[in-house]
């Protein structure tokens, strides 16, 4: 939004002080200003002027030969305008003197030595009319400058609308006043009306609202007899300054109210409406606005009518066919407040926004409507006396919003802001912000005034803002809490995936990755992975997109993928949350998750699937100083190998999976590489126990290894079963079990080599008195189909 | 007896000559000093000898010369012989590269721990959250109205079960405030979504930190005091900050944190478009709706919250200048995060 400094300074004196200062603070203590443009600044030496003479210039059809006074002398001017006429007053710039930032010499043009400008209205940035010179109609003596007369010279400040959202009394001129006063201690004046009561005893306007429960107020008063067309230079060039442009006296007047107070209004030629309904369709209906565009209504969107005919969009924007034209000479003018979110919805599905609107969707204060008439008549009166009102304000105030008295004491204020603001700064900006304040003691009763009641400001919170943003932020004392320090744990989940990052970065120097938490169906189809179904986000950007993901791995297969030439050996990861379906309430079961993916062009599968297995089990010993079981086990989604997927076992808990793509998948990925994975259910894996660090003090003799290689199909074999069989045979000598070899023959035939250590507390074993006990061990893994080897 | 030592001595001196590696060495060794050897044999013979003391002094000399000798020439070989070594070794070059690459976090990750470690310092516990909320969580709870425009499907992805991403992590703060109640001092990393269409400087999907301190007599003062020097820690350097008013729902007064602007000092660039500073992190103290609904007594506490945007903390902190490269899954990014 735009706003004129001297708009507001209309309301309140801001003489001698720095404007520019004044904005600033202005952002600090109410809202955020964008952009200052200083309107004016680069044009001087403007001066009003009469064409005496106008001759066509010999050599050319557009061009005229000028001479005009400008009061101290006449000088020749060669201008191309189309509307150039003898005795008509124009604005001149000067030798000398400026336009838009172009300087004013005498300039031969075609021939002719021209010495200055006839302007047209766009050249002096007053408005964008570029149609010909303008044309002065007010009676302004020869030679006087026109920033003298008009207000050309201004300072635009424009205010980001995010930060009014909730100051419906700020978007208005008058309201910005009301925060200008406050800041500077000045006095805030009101504006000039014309008092509605004067026209009581006139017949009253045909006023019914019908939906009461999306009206606040509806007040409406004709006025007859009107015949000004053209609005005042100030106002024109005012709207314009603000954004808005001039249409016509009528239509500008009621933009220029709604811009000064903040109340929307519409005029409607009385000739073609000369009754109100307020109504819904619940049919909807096809309404031409004024921009010429048909809607579509519906039932909800609420109309004004008249006779039941529709004439406006409530709140939003009137129609084509009642709409003020140059020959309308009475009107009926609307002065009314809407429900604001029936308006904001309206506009919502329209797709049509506009200043009236933006207004009411912030919740207008009903109060506003009988200021904002008295003003529009008052204005129209200065400026066209034949005026006359020939109806009451009638004035249906279906609803009324209650007045809000709020009761604190200066402890509370203290507590809140945690500096000392004394009562006398409270009262005072209270009181400028137009609160009505009684202090009793240290006890304060503020009374929230009506601009600010309508959601603003509703309780005694609300008040420690407007007594700190008036007091500044700046000016504060700043001190650390006197709160007692208490200890800090982190959640066990939280230090969990910290330390599995941390192993997997620098123990497997993996890249942590991040992706969405959509699947991706496009890539899943290239590599060859159904998308699983799975609850979806209505409003996905593309449908590909909808489906939340059950899996981090999909994600990840896609990025080795995209990632393939960037090193020959890469491993990659991330820890998200995924969804598994819904729980039984109906919620999402969302499931934090670690997906690692490991690649390589250099090593074979098996070497590959057994790293990713290392990191998996690393993850366990480290964080919950157990080692996981991997149990063969199904797979659980298709883009895992069936032969070699593994669960992550802990306590006989399934914390997660292991196992190499599928061969599609794999083919997809690329033909001459090898992929393994896992994936790790962090919050299963967070609810394991962790165990205890248990100490065994290390014998004082040696241990003795001793290897035997057995006969087995080492695809098959569990090896901590087979440890624990060794265990249970051996007794407690038996110290440790370890492979020492794999060998698989060309016939396919395979054996194990291993090692037992054994050890002893009391003395040095010897080999010899060791053998039965391994002939034990070997029994018992013959028993289990793992015969000695011959 | 006499001659046969000097005959002994002259014949080894010129053996020794001739030996040129440890074998011949030993050999030589054996032949004089061993069992049956040249010295032994001597001894043998000293029973034949009358001035048998003379004798076998000369016979003892003998011996110890013999083995100076020795030790001496094996001594010199030695030495030879690691002289060979030092000057056939092979030169080695540290100036080739290679080896295994490290490993790299995540950037978001980085910059998370960073924050972490600074409210640590200073109290704060820190929270998970879920990813997908309901209504009640992302807006009811946060004094957010039904009608509020940021429940508008066009900022907020909705779920066909009819629960939400969560738009901002102001979401958590609800379930933390009922999880311990106050006092409280938390901090809650997460990521948000919202439904815009993504360019360099647009995600929907990014990160964001929420804190809360809660406690009685939390003010705004105190706010400003926490604010100044997390952003003063996490910027290395004295931040100047300012509040200005800012409007959300769930904080009264709430307010727009800026930092003066790092690369200009504050005179005003193209960064902070000219105004010398850059809005950071919006703040406020907690709204007494929010306190209500959280189960804490109004009357009693008061609290302030925060949100700081992680990914654009991020942005700053590395210089990322296309907000799509943390989603990318591109090594050649993210491969430059290694380490904390």
């Amino acid at each position: 939004m735009f706003l004129s400094m001297n708009w507001i300074g209309d309301f309140v004196d801001l003489s001698g002080l720095d404007k520019k200062a004044l904005i600033h603070n202005f952002t600090l203590s109410t809202a955020e200003v964008e952009d200052i443009i200083e309107k004016g600044a680069d044009t001087h030496g403007v001066v009003a002027a009469k064409i005496i003479s106008v001759e066509n210039h010999p050599d050319s059809r557009k061009l005229h030969l000028l001479k005009v006074d400008k009061g101290d002398e006449v000088v020749d001017i060669v201008c191309g305008a189309p509307n150039v006429r003898e005795g008509m007053l124009v604005a001149l710039a000067t030798n000398g003197g400026a336009v838009s930032g172009h300087e004013i010499k005498p300039a031969k043009i075609a021939g002719y030595t021209s010495y200055g400008m006839c302007c047209s209205e766009a050249e002096l940035g007053i408005s964008d009319d570029n149609s010909g010179i303008w044309e002065l109609d007010d009676d302004i003596p020869l030679g006087t400058d026109l920033k003298t007369v008009y207000g050309i010279d201004d300072i635009i400040f424009e205010v980001d609308n995010k930060s009014l959202t909730n100051r419906p009394d700020l978007w208005s001129h008058y309201g910005m006043a009301r925060e200008f006063a406050t800041l500077t201690g000045r006095e805030l004046k009101a504006p000039a009306t014309l008092d509605v009561s004067e026209y009581d005893a006139l017949p009253a306007v045909s006023v019914d609202v019908k939906a009461t429960d999306l009206v606040y107020r509806y007040s409406a008063i004709k006025v007859e007899n009107i015949t000004r067309r053209v609005s005042p230079v100030d106002m024109r060039i005012r709207l314009y300054y603000c954004g808005s442009r001039a249409i016509n006296f009528l239509a500008d007047l009621t933009n220029y109210v709604m811009m000064e107070l903040g109340q929307p209004m519409h005029a409607f030629d009385n000739a073609k409406v000369d009754k109100i309904e307020v109504q819904t369709f619940p049919e909807g209906l096809n309404f031409v606005t004024l921009d010429g565009v048909e809607r579509k209504i519906d039932e909800n969107m609420l109309m004004i009518t008249s006779g039941d005919v529709p004439v406006a969009i409530a709140g939003v924007m009137g129609g084509d066919a009642s709409k003020i034209e140059d020959g309308t000479t009475s009107l009926l003018l609307e002065s009314a407040t809407f429900d604001g979110v029936s308006v904001r919805k309206t506009t919502t599905r329209l797709g049509l926004r506009t200043d009236a609107s933006q207004r009411y969707e912030k919740m207008l204060d009903p109060e506003l409507c009988r200021l904002a008439t008295e003003r529009l008549l008052k204005l129209l009166s200065d400026c066209d006396a034949g005026a006359r009102v020939i109806s009451s304000f009638t004035d249906a105030y279906v609803r009324k919003y209650p007045t809000i008295t709020l009761n604190f004491d200066k402890r509370y204020v203290d507590r809140y802001t945690g500096i000392e603001i004394s009562n006398e700064t409270i009262v005072k900006t209270l009181t400028a912000l137009g609160f009505g304040v009684s202090l009793s003691g240290d006890d304060f009763t503020v009374t929230v005034p009506s601009w600010r009641a309508t959601k603003d400001v509703t309780i005694k919170a609300d008040i420690i803002e407007e007594i700190t943003r008036i007091y500044g932020y700046d000016n504060f004392d700043i001190f650390t809490s006197s709160s007692p320090l208490l200890p800090v744990r982190k959640e066990t989940l939280k230090s969990d995936e910290d330390r599995m990052k941390d192993i997997l970065v620098k123990s497997y120097r993996m890249h942590e990755v991040h992706s969405y938490i959509w699947s991706d169906v496009k890539k899943n189809d290239e590599l060859g992975i159904k998308t699983p179904e799975n609850v979806k986000v209505i409003n996905a950007q593309t449908p590909d997109h909808a489906y939340l993901r059950v899996s981090m791995l999909p994600t990840l297969l896609a990025f080795v993928k995209e990632n393939k030439s960037y090193a020959d050996d890469f491993g990659i990861f991330e820890i998200g949350h995924t969804v598994e379906g819904l729980r039984a309430n109906g919620d999402c079961n969302e499931q934090n998750k670690l997906g690692a993916v490991f690649f390589s062009k250099t090593s074979g599968e098996e070497a590959l699937f057994l790293r990713a297995r290392d990191a998996a089990a690393e993850l366990c010993r480290d964080i919950l100083h157990v080692s996981p079981e991997f149990v063969s086990a199904e797979c659980d989604f298709d883009f895992e190998h069936p032969v070699n997927s593994f669960d992550i076992v802990i306590d006989g808990n399934k914390v997660g999976y292991l196992s190499v793509p599928h061969p599609v998948v794999l083919e997809n990925i690329d033909k001459k590489c090898a992929v393994a994975f896992f994936e790790i259910f962090t919050e299963r894996f967070a609810e394991s126990k962790v165990a205890a660090i248990k100490y065994s003090e290390p014998s004082r003799f040696p241990a003795i290894d001793i290897d035997v290689t057995f006969e087995a199909n080492v695809g098959e074999i569990v090896f901590p079963k087979i440890v624990a069989l060794a265990k249970s045979a051996a007794g407690e000598s038996l110290a440790d079990v370890r492979v020492k070899d794999v060998y698989t023959a060309e016939d396919g035939s395979s054996s194990l080599t291993l090692r037992f250590s054994f050890v002893s507390r009391e003395r040095t074993l010897t080999k010899q008195e060791l053998m039965p006990v391994v002939e034990q061990i070997n029994l018992a893994l013959a028993i289990e189909g793992l015969p000695v080897k011959a | 007896m006499k001659e046969r030592i000097e005959e002994l001595r002259s014949g080894f001196s010129l053996a020794l000559s001739a030996a040129t590696d440890d074998a011949a060495l030993e050999a030589l060794r054996v032949e004089y000093l061993g069992k049956k050897g040249h010295v032994a044999e001597l001894m043998k013979g000293l029973r034949d000898v009358e001035d048998k003391k003379a004798a076998g002094q000369l016979i003892n000399t003998l011996k110890c010369d013999v083995e100076a000798a020795i030790a001496e020439a094996k001594e010199i070989m030695r030495r030879a012989a690691i002289d060979r070594k030092v000057r056939s070794a092979k030169k080695y070059n540290p100036t080739l590269e290679g080896g295994a690459e490290l490993g790299s976090y995540h950037p978001i990750t980085l910059a998370t721990r960073e924050v972490e470690e600074i409210f640590i310092s200073m109290g704060f516990t820190i929270e998970n959250y879920n990813e997908i909320v309901n209504d009640y969580q992302c807006f009811e709870a946060l004094n957010i109205p039904k009608h509020h425009p940021a429940r508008d499907m066009q900022d907020t992805y909705y779920l066909d079960n009819g629960q939400l991403l969560k738009t901002h992590t102001s979401a958590a703060q609800n379930a933390i405030m009922k999880k311990y109640g106050a006092p409280l001092r938390a901090i809650f990393p997460g990521r948000c979504f919202r439904n815009e269409s993504t360019d360099a400087c647009h995600e929907n999907t990014f990160f964001q930190m929420e804190g809360m301190m809660i406690d009685e007599n939390i003010s705004i003062s105190n706010l400003i005091y926490f604010m100044k020097t997390m952003l003063s820690e996490v910027f290395k350097r004295d931040v100047k900050v300012r509040l200005r008013p800012g409007f959300f729902p769930f904080v009264e007064p709430g307010f727009e944190l800026d930092i003066n602007c790092e690369i200009c000092g504050g005179e005003g660039c193209p960064s902070c478009k000219n105004s010398g500073w850059l809005e950071l992190c919006p703040c406020g103290m907690i709204h007494p709706n929010v306190l209500r609904e959280g189960g804490i007594d109004t009357e009693k506490y008061t609290g302030f919250a925060f949100g700081l945007g992680l990914t654009r903390l991020a942005m700053m902190k590395y210089g990322v200048k296309d907000i799509r490269d943390f989603n990318s899954g591109s090594l050649k990014a993210l491969s430059q995060f290694k380490s904390i």
